[in-house]
């Protein structure tokens, strides 16, 4: 998976959001609407998709989506 | 179910809608709270009732539901609450007084949360079968309430008050299966109630601080890491399901039906799917009564009864997981 792909996966996730909002630069947390349980969702999404399983402490050591993305392509 | 094992619960007074909640927040709607929670009503007690006084009723509610239940023959009584009268003496004491319960009963609290529905029937199962007492009545009640700030939505959403009561003969325990336990006092800042005990206790800068809020914040304030949480029930329950399988010596395709705690909507949905569970075999009982802590499995398990998905001779599997963390699973057999 590319980090475009992970960004779309973001945008089917969170359902709110059309696709092409997001961007690999864009810090996560200012995802329109973003809060403690789209942080679940990720958490749970990535461990779907990757079967990486993040805490909050991850989550929290990275800013933007591709940071997120190269965070969890580490520990595959 | 056998006249050996019987159960019922009970429900507070005041619920409290979607609608309700989103009135006192006006940035969310009544569907956003649905979505975020997986929970349309939850029901919580007056400031004057609590724990125990939920436990009494469930218990009342039980004997009058059940003609073949003879209360002078319980010779064992299991408290399991995180709502407790005082710090001394425990629970029990106050419940077996209000019950009426034989002097020679044996009463014990287990102050378990989220898993205390499987700790307390191991404990029963233990005890019976050692011959140790003959009938158990096992309490579960909760007012998580009494220790919820008005501004913490979220845990608004999910929590609710409520109790349970099951009794368990020895031909109920001949239903219950063997168990897993495990424990990682790692978690235990994850979801806990501070200022509630004698590490910390309220003192008068707190009392300052939460002069305003209903309550005062009295019986401590709960904080949950939803993230950790979240962690915590990918990485363990999947884990605990496999391990509940082998020490049954069972197959997946064995279970009739599942039931996990009640902890959310979502974290219900994401352990079904990672554990590859048909909907149709994986009870939720969420909507109506939100997350009541350690009587969410046999509240669920009452309505899997009363609703016909749960039948005479399947096997069931339980699954308690949570505040800690511990976790507990079994099975049964109806």
């Amino acid at each position: 998976m590319t980090v475009v792909e992970f960004t779309r996966l973001l945008e089917k996730e969170f359902e709110d959001i059309e696709e092409g909002t997001l961007i690999p630069s864009m810090n996560y947390r200012e995802i329109p609407e973003f809060s403690s349980m789209h942080a679940l969702i990720l958490i749970a999404l990535i461990d779907s998709e990757f079967d990486v399983l993040l805490n909050g402490e991850d989550l929290r050591s990275v800013n933007t989506i591709e940071e997120l993305f190269n965070l969890v392509t580490e520990r595959l | 179910m056998n006249s050996g094992f019987l159960l019922t619960y009970y429900l507070p007074d005041n619920v409290v809608t979607n609608e309700e909640l989103a009135d006192q927040f006006p940035d969310v709607t009544p569907e956003q709270i649905f979505k975020q929670s997986g929970v349309r009503k939850r029901y919580l007690t007056n400031p004057d009732e609590i724990g125990s006084d939920l436990a009494c009723k469930a218990a009342k509610k039980l004997f009058s539901e059940n003609e073949s239940l003879v209360v002078e023959e319980i010779d064992l009584l299991v408290m399991c609450t995180l709502s407790p009268d005082f710090k001394a003496p425990s629970t029990s004491v106050f419940v077996h007084e209000q019950l009426g319960l034989r002097e020679d009963c044996l009463s014990i609290d287990v102050p378990m949360g989220c898993s205390g529905y499987i700790y307390g029937l191991s404990l029963i199962k233990a005890m019976i079968t050692a011959g140790l007492v003959k009938n158990a009545l096992f309490l579960l009640a909760e007012t998580s309430s009494h220790a919820t700030h008005s501004e913490d939505l979220y845990l608004r959403m999910i929590f609710s008050d409520g109790a349970s009561a099951t009794y368990i003969s020895k031909e109920g325990v001949d239903k219950i299966g063997d168990f897993v336990f495990g424990t990682d006092g790692k978690g235990a800042k994850s979801l806990f109630v501070d200022r509630s005990a004698t590490r910390n206790p309220v003192d008068q800068k707190w009392i300052t601080q939460y002069k305003d809020e209903p309550g005062n914040m009295l019986n401590g304030r709960m904080y949950m890491n939803g993230a950790e949480i979240v962690t915590f029930a990918i990485r363990r329950v999947p884990k605990l399901l496999a391990e509940t399988l082998e020490k049954n010596n069972l197959n997946f395709e064995d279970i009739d039906l599942f039931i996990f705690h009640q902890a959310s909507g979502f974290i219900l949905h994401v352990l079904r799917r990672k554990c590859k569970i048909p909907e149709d075999k994986f009870f939720v009982y969420l909507e109506e009564v939100g997350n009541t802590v350690s009587s969410s499995i046999p509240i669920a398990l009452k309505e899997a009864i009363v609703q016909g998905k749960a039948k005479r001779g399947m096997k069931i599997m339980l699954l308690g997981y949570g505040i800690g963390y511990t976790w507990g699973g079994t099975v049964i057999k109806l």
